[in-house]
């Protein structure tokens, strides 16, 4: 789950580090009085925030007003900012980047520190970037602490301060089991101070059930996304116009890909997990027919369930309901004959070949 | 051989008195594993399709002798039971449980590293080698003997692609489903290293899909060190940026990631590339 900014900052200080004064408006008439130029800052998930005028600089209150005003309006990749973060500007002496990952290879988090902070760290020539493998058994350490310090060229004061913050982000980052805390820029301000002048915290799904402090944090799903998490399926809406069923993450994907060979393009991805239950498949169904795709092909490869009980599913939701669009299914696995039998004679069409109902679905599709 | 595991592997399964767990044993006997024991703290001295049932693995293991396990746990405390299987000496451990933080997949697979223990996944199908064993949850009808070895990221796409060589006439040494988390306690290099020292397997499919490097690494090993053909799938070639398909590991993150680089990375370390599941036998008919 992505944090949104106000919410990662709020996180950093209760660690201990420290972020620009600021609070939070849902509306132009929220904004305080102004003495030293703030900045705003739309409160959305999604990157391109400055590129789309989600951020401005005001230096009197009719600015700010204005200037949250348009923010208001704004739509940044199809999202509404419902909260604006009013921060007092940072004085800028030099801007740090810093972030803890995890590194899928080594399987270990990884601590990445450029002096070249706030632009985007891809962008940063590999050379500039120094690396630490944080184990999650030992910890960030002395020796690694002044290897960054000798990296950023940082003395009295500063490297005081930045020694506190980076064991503190190690210690946020793993207690709050974070896939990702980004400080970018992290802002060396006069005087030696240290401020995280933006912050994104992405913290692992799996592990949200230990910090039920973050059940209200607001994520910017569709209702369908959000009904998809309840039934415990994996749903991605996608462009195309065929909506894909299938159990197992990489079977769907394969079936998508499959489909684009004949032309056809997904526009869902629904991923039952590795199951054949009957009951998954009614629920898949009946939140794709929700998507109002223009044709559902459905694959399932069966493990344990037998097909014929895939296919009574199948034909529940479909007197249940009423099926509108047209339905391919492909479905193998024990009793496949049967189970195409029951569905082709309630006229679904039933095949045994993945490439065949991906042709047949794609050229539905596609007409 | 095969890899991995042997006729003699004596298999706990951790988790045994759940509905899976029960399901999962009774469907591993009748594939010929030696399951020796359940373990589910608290129903020691319960028998499950005639399973002993203990209440630590400690115990499981000084009764039996077993070296593997298989571990059903719920997420929330499956890493105490992979803890205790590492504590408990047991060599490989299966761990198909999904959802397992992160945190707590690092921490297992680091502790399993110290001890000398295996694991695979999480989030993974487990491993089976026809004739010999099963420490995993694939179905059994798919599989038959042979000298092809499979590892791959998913579970379903691969029962399909194995039910494919199957049909074919095309029989498998060891099947291996590494997980679709994005830390995982086996890698496909590993799996690569173990197949081609493997005297029983002759070639090697390898089934990936979009999120992460594992494929480009393993195509860096299949270049250098290979010497048997490698066949591959890659799923999630029409996948989008930015969304995560299914698997916690299947991301395309900052243009890391994509089929594309996959596809192209094993293509130039030599291995044959299938656009779609159902090619895979064919491509292995016409090499070998």
């Amino acid at each position: 789950m992505k944090l949104q900014e106000h919410r990662a900052k709020r996180l950093l200080e209760s660690y201990g580090i420290a972020v620009p004064e600021g609070y939070l408006i849902r509306n132009e008439g929220e904004v305080l009085p102004v003495t030293d130029p703030v900045v705003l800052k739309a409160q959305v998930l999604s990157g391109g925030r400055g590129k789309a005028g989600g951020v401005r600089l005001a230096s009197s209150l009719e600015e700010a007003r204005n200037a949250a005003k348009d923010i208001f309006g704004l739509t940044i990749s199809g999202y509404r900012p419902k909260e604006i973060l009013v921060e007092t500007e940072v004085d800028i002496d030099r801007e740090i980047y810093l972030s803890i990952v995890i590194d899928r290879s080594a399987g270990l988090p990884l601590l990445l520190l450029s002096t070249e902070g706030g632009v985007e760290i891809e962008t940063v020539p590999e050379e500039k970037i120094g690396r630490w493998h944080i184990h999650p058994f030992v910890g960030v350490k002395d020796f690694m602490v002044r290897g960054m310090i000798e990296r950023l060229g940082l003395e009295g004061r500063s490297k005081k301060e930045f020694d506190r913050m980076v064991r503190a982000l190690w210690i946020l980052f793993y207690e709050m089991d974070c896939e990702l805390a980004e400080i970018n820029p992290l802002v060396l301000a006069e005087e030696g101070e240290i401020v995280a002048a933006d912050a994104k915290v992405t913290v692992n799904d799996d592990a949200l059930w230990r910090h039920p402090e973050l059940s209200d944090a607001e994520e910017e799903l569709t209702q369908l996304e959000t009904e998809a998490r309840e039934k415990d399926i994996a749903f991605v809406q996608l462009e195309g116009d065929i909506g894909v069923i299938a159990n197992g993450a990489g079977l769907t994907m394969a079936t998508l890909d499959n489909l684009s060979l004949h032309g056809g393009r997904g526009g869902v991805f629904l991923d039952l997990g590795g199951t054949d239950d009957p009951k998954k498949v009614e629920d898949a169904l009946e939140l794709m027919l929700k998507a109002s795709p223009k044709v559902i092909l459905l694959n399932i490869f069966g493990g344990m369930t037998r097909c014929d009980s895939v296919a009574s599913g199948v034909l529940a939701v479909k007197k249940r309901l009423g099926i509108s669009v047209p339905l391919v299914t492909r479905i193998r696995g024990t009793n496949e004959k049967l189970g195409r039998d029951m569905l082709s004679e309630a006229g679904v069409i039933a095949l045994g070949s993945l490439d065949e109902a991906c042709r047949k679905a794609s050229e539905i599709g596609g007409s | 051989m095969s890899i991995i595991l042997s006729s003699e592997t004596r298999v706990i399964v951790q988790g045994i008195t759940g509905h899976q767990g029960t399901h999962q044993a009774g469907a591993m006997l009748d594939f010929g594993t030696k399951v020796v024991a359940g373990v589910t703290p608290g129903k020691g001295g319960e028998r499950v399709k005639g399973v002993p049932v203990f209440n630590s693995m400690r115990d499981a293991v000084s009764s039996t002798s077993a070296n593997a396990s298989i571990v059903f746990v719920p997420a929330r405390f499956a890493m105490d039971a992979v803890l205790e299987a590492i504590d408990a000496g047991i060599e490989t451990i299966a761990v198909i449980t999904e959802k397992i933080p992160i945190r707590d997949s690092m921490e297992f697979i680091q502790y399993a590293r110290i001890k000398g223990s295996r694991i695979i996944g999480p989030n993974c199908p487990g491993i089976a080698s026809p004739g010999l064993s099963k420490v995993g949850i694939m179905p059994n009808a798919i599989f038959s003997r042979g000298r092809v070895g499979v590892v791959s990221r998913s579970g379903t796409l691969t029962y399909e692609i194995v039910n494919a060589l199957t049909e074919a006439g095309i029989g498998q040494s060891t099947c291996i489903g590494i997980g679709g988390d994005p830390v995982i306690g086996t890698s496909f290099v590993e799996v690569l290293r173990l197949f081609e020292e493997d005297k029983d397997t002759d070639s090697v499919v390898l089934v990936g899909e979009i999120g992460g490097t594992a494929e480009e690494e393993a195509a860096r090993f299949i270049g250098d060190h290979m010497s048997k053909p490698v066949f591959a799938y890659i799923a999630g070639r029409t996948a989008p940026p930015g969304k995560r398909m299914g698997h916690a590991g299947a991301i395309i993150a900052r243009n890391m990631g994509t089929a594309q680089s996959k596809i192209d990375s094993l293509t130039e370390a030599g291995a044959r590339i299938a656009s779609v599941p159902q090619e895979i036998p064919r491509l292995i008919e016409k090499e070998c």
